[in-house]
This record gives C-alpha cells, structure tokens and sequence, in this order.
C-alpha cells in the first residue's frame, strides 16, 4: 500500500503556475498528476481521478464548491482533512503563508505526504518569485520608455543630441541623488502639465 | 507574538476577514468610522472570496476574527470541517440578509405556471413544486439553486422552503456551491438557475437585469439567524477585556447602520472596490428592501437586514441548536448529546450582554417560520418528525 503510486489532483486556474507544480510532484517520484484549471465538471469526473491529495490555490474562489464536493463524494475516498495531521501547525502554516490549501484522504502517512507538500509549497514560492520578476522586468519596460520620451522632449526643446539629451538625465540625476528613470518621470509628466509635446 | 499583538499609534490592532456583503457593514464601520478608535482599537480589515480561506486563516491566526457563517462555526465545534480552528461565537451579525433569487427564464417559467409577484414563502415555494414537477414530467434537466456553503443558514433556509413544498432538495432541485461574489455572473451564464445569497447579490442581479427576487429569508423565518461574528478561542482568552471593547465598537457600528438616515453615506462606503465593489445605488436599493420598495418594489419590513435593532445581534443559543437540528436533519451530522453540548458552548450570548448595554426590545420572540411550525430546542428528534422531507 506504501508503495501505491499515489495520485494527485492539482487544481489551478493560472496555467502556468499549474505547471510549475506539476513538473516539481512529477520528480518527486511514484505520484500520478492530473491538472485541471476548474472545479467545473469536477463531480463526475473525481471517482476517475480518485485523488489521494488535492492540491489547490489558498485563494481560490472554487474552494467552498471543493469541500462540498468531497462532502457529497460518497463513492470514493474523501479527501477531508487538510493537511494529513492538523497538529502539525508549523507546516499548516508554511502551506497557508505560501498560499496553498491541500486536502489528503484519511489514513496517509505523514511521511508519504510530506515531500508532496514541501513541494507544492516550494513551486508556489517558485512562481510568486517568478511572478514579481516579471513585475520589476515589466516595471523597468516602462522606466525605459520614460527615459526615451525625456529624451526626445529635450532633443526637440534644446536642439540636443540624443547623447547630449542623455548625459543631462544623467548629470541631472547625479546631483540631485535620484535614478534617471525618476528625473525622466518628472520631466515627462511636467511637459505633459505645461502641455508639451510628450511624444518622443 | 502575533500581529494582533502589536500596537500602532497606542491602539490595538485586530485582523479581521470579511467576504463582501452588506452584513459585513458593522465590521466595515466599526473600522473606518471611528468606532473602534473610541474603544482604543484598530480594526484591519481583509477581505476574501472563500469561506474556506477566512476559516483556514484564522486557524493559522492571520486572522484573529471573521464575519463568518453561523453553521460554520458550529460544524467546526462539531470536528466537521478540514481544518479545525476553534471558535466563539459572541456576536450576531444581523438578522435576514438573504434573497432567493432566479433567473428570468425561471421567473417567465413560473409566471406561465401561474405563479404571482408575492414574496410570501408558501405560495412561492409552491410555484417551484409545480415548476419542478413539470420539469419532471417533460423530461427536462431538474432546476440548479447555488447557495454559498453546506453549512450556512442560506442552505437550510432554502432548504426548508423546497421541503415544505414537497421538493427534496439535492434531489428535485440541484443545490451547487457559488461564492457570493460569483452569483450574478453564474445567474447570467445561466450555469446556475437561481441562488440564496446575502445582500447586495440579489439586487445586484435585479439592477443588471438577470434576476427576480422570489422570496427573501425574513419570509421564511421572520429576524432569522445567518451571519456572525467569529473569534478565535485563544484570542477571546488573551484578553476578555479587549473583547468587550470589541463587541462594544461593532454594537455602536451596527446601531449607526441600522439608521435609515446614514444609508447613504453607508452605501458609499460598502460600495468601494475594496469593500464589495458594487455601484452604490445597487447597496441602497439593498438597505431600501428593509422597508418598501426594494428591487422588485418589494416590502420586506424591519425583518429584513436588521443590523442591531431587536436584538439581531444576540447569538442566541436556540439559533445554534437549530442550525444544528437542520444539519441532522440534512444528513451533515448525528444527534448526539456530546454535539448538543459542543454547539452550546460556541454560541455566547452572554460575552456580548456583559459587554453591550443594548437598547430595549431584545426580548423579541425569535421563532416564527412561515409554515406556523415551532422549534422546540429540547426535543430535537420530535421537531424532525414534523417533516415529511427529511435525511435522517
């Protein structure tokens, strides 16, 4: 029975988390993982899947439609319980503070579920990480378009040179401690209130 | 040391969940208007979609209280839930929030069956025995009502409502889990039928035009029990002092709610988009159906939403032993006098009156559901008897 492949169902409606996920339960070895991005259609289908734990996004609005389903499931294993023992409070909360909720039928051993949910918690933190990066990429995206339309609004305001334009952001910036994109900012935003030319 | 614990500007502060709903209106006051600074505490508020997640956040103490279900923080006392947290129920929050609500093609479907515009609960609930029997006999699919959570007074209202009309709910009527954020897209996809939802959710669907409001829960059980204020245990213990302060903010929170006069203001504020994020007319039309001319120019008297006045907020022992009564008698849970005694001990009406000098009129009579059936929380098994549409 141990040595049973154990089956986990991974419901996320953020594809790419999804996969994030399941590629990490897949090296965790002896598992079967079935993604699906809804609980829609759940009900017919879950005596199928017959998952042992099931692992869901903290915030999913679809979590009160799942522990209904396991409540009405009478056909098939339920998996109840939060977590295998809800004693273990410092891994409850690891899970909570990652934001994954995780349901496990009854009778697993702790030992069994463990690497499961240290991954599901790790490819969580994976992909927030991942998520934020993005952000500050997309972040700097904008910071460099802000600085090519400062450039361009002095080029055409003071017949400079795009180098010349760009070592006045920078001289700027220096004396006054700040980033160019801040000088930039600035700039932009007081050629767009004096009802400048901002395009550049 | 948990964040609860820590004090900002010398007032305490306490997390509190909430999921958006005009019954969460008291909490959200008692935050943002200055009642909780009276009592030298600050209320931080966050909100969630899921009932699941508050519950799973105050177990991990993210949250030290939550505006929550009544028959969730039972089923918890009762070991029913994934993941246990342990809860006082000291407060209420109001009385009689919700709407059962149904599509259009529904409304046109009853209509062609006869059925009226009254709200009255028997000839409404009859309208759907004659709608369901139809659907039988033509061979169409049985009609699809969303509430919001197993254990919730939504469920059991509904419930009841179906089964004194001779329809087995789950069975001649599919019941399905929705957030209440979730209800009107679910309405307009027509992936669900109807709902019972907690305000502003049934007036939302009237104002977007996908919904009629059939019947409310003040027509089935006149100033009936639904949200409350759950506390974790160990937070109570800390400092019952704290508490009191508490309970006292919210009560003056939900006094100023109940005043017709600040419904404006009111609505604004619940309005926003971090609130419920509704338009504000759509919370008005809302607080509107406590008097006349609701969404569906309904009259639904003081019954209806009622934040404080008589007595809305005392969570009142036979409340709980009803709920419970309700979960045996769906199947959810056995008759035991273990369980009686755990339900008990999570309702405390007695924090909230050592806390709260009330206005007068908290002796008004709790019990009166439509079918003119009385509770009798001493006899469990006999009350059961009485209907024919029953699990256990």
């Amino acid at each position: 029975m141990a040595q049973a492949t154990l089956n986990i169902l991974v419901i996320d409606a953020n594809r790419i988390r999804a996969s994030i996920i399941e590629e990490g339960l897949r090296e965790t070895g002896g598992v079967r993982v079935t993604v699906l991005d809804d609980v829609n259609g759940l009900m017919r289908r879950i005596a199928e899947i017959d998952p042992d734990v099931v692992v869901i996004d903290l915030e999913s609005p679809n979590r009160d439609t799942l522990e209904h389903m396991f409540q009405l499931s009478r056909a098939v294993k339920r998996p109840v319980a939060m977590f295998v023992d809800s004693t273990d409070q410092r891994s409850i909360e690891a899970a909570i503070d990652a934001g994954v909720a995780a349901y496990v039928v009854d009778g697993l051993k702790k030992e069994r579920i463990r690497p499961v949910l240290d991954t599901a918690i790790t490819r969580f933190k994976a992909f927030e990480r991942l998520r934020r990066e993005l952000e500050v990429a997309k972040g700097e995206l904008t910071e460099r378009k802000c600085i090519e339309r400062a450039k361009g609004i002095l080029m055409r305001t003071r017949g400079l040179s795009e180098e010349q334009a760009y070592a006045l952001l920078r001289k700027t910036a220096m004396n006054q401690s700040r980033r160019i994109a801040e000088i930039a900012e600035s700039l932009v935003t007081a050629a767009g209130l004096l009802g400048g030319e901002v395009d550049g | 040391m948990t964040p609860s614990e820590r004090s900002t500007a010398g007032n305490e502060v306490i997390r509190a969940g909430f999921i958006p709903l005009v019954d969460a209106a008291p909490l959200v006051v008692a935050s943002r208007l200055g009642f909780a600074e009276a009592e030298g505490l600050r209320i931080e508020l966050l909100r969630e979609t899921s009932w699941a997640t508050l519950r799973d956040r105050l177990a991990v103490r993210h949250l030290d209280i939550a505006h929550m279900l009544g028959p969730m923080a039972l089923a918890d006392s009762l070991g029913l839930t994934p993941l246990p947290v342990g809860l006082i129920v000291p407060m209420a929050l109001g009385t009689a929030g919700n709407t059962v609500t149904v599509s259009r093609a529904v409304r046109a479907e009853l209509a062609e069956l006869g059925a009226g515009t009254s709200l009255d609960a028997s000839s409404t609930a009859e309208a759907v025995a004659r709608l369901t029997a139809d659907r039988q006999r033509t061979g169409k699919p049985p009609l699809t009502i969303a509430i919001v959570h197993p254990y919730s007074a939504h469920h059991y209202q509904l419930a009841y409502w179906l089964g004194f009309a001779g329809v087995r709910p789950g069975i001649d009527v599919e019941l399905v889990i929705v957030p209440p954020s979730l209800m009107t897209a679910a309405l307009e996809s027509a992936r669900i039928d109807g709902f019972c939802v907690g305000e502003p959710w049934g007036s939302a669907a009237v104002a977007l035009g996908a919904g009629h409001v059939l019947t409310t829960s003040a027509h089935i059980w006149h100033r009936s029990p639904d949200k409350v204020l759950g506390v974790r245990h160990a937070f109570a213990e800390a400092s019952p002092e704290r508490l009191g302060r508490l309970l006292r903010a919210i009560y003056k929170a939900a006094c100023w709610c109940d005043d017709a006069a600040n419904h404006q203001q009111l609505a604004r504020l619940l309005s926003a988009s971090e609130i419920i994020g509704q338009p504000a007319e759509v919370i008005t039309s809302a607080l509107a159906m406590r008097g006349a001319g609701g969404p569906a120019a309904t009259t639904c008297g003081d019954g209806f939403l009622s934040f404080a006045a008589d007595g809305a907020m005392l969570a009142r022992e036979s409340h709980a032993v009803w709920f419970y009564s309700q979960m045996v008698r769906w199947g959810q849970a056995t008759l035991d006098a273990k369980a009686i005694a755990a339900i008990k001990s999570v309702y405390r009406p007695d924090l909230f009156s050592a806390a709260v000098e009330t206005k007068s009129g908290d002796t008004a009579s709790d019990v009166a559901f439509f079918d003119g059936t009385s509770f009798d929380a001493t006899d469990i098994p006999g009350y059961l008897r009485r209907f024919a549409i029953r699990e256990a």
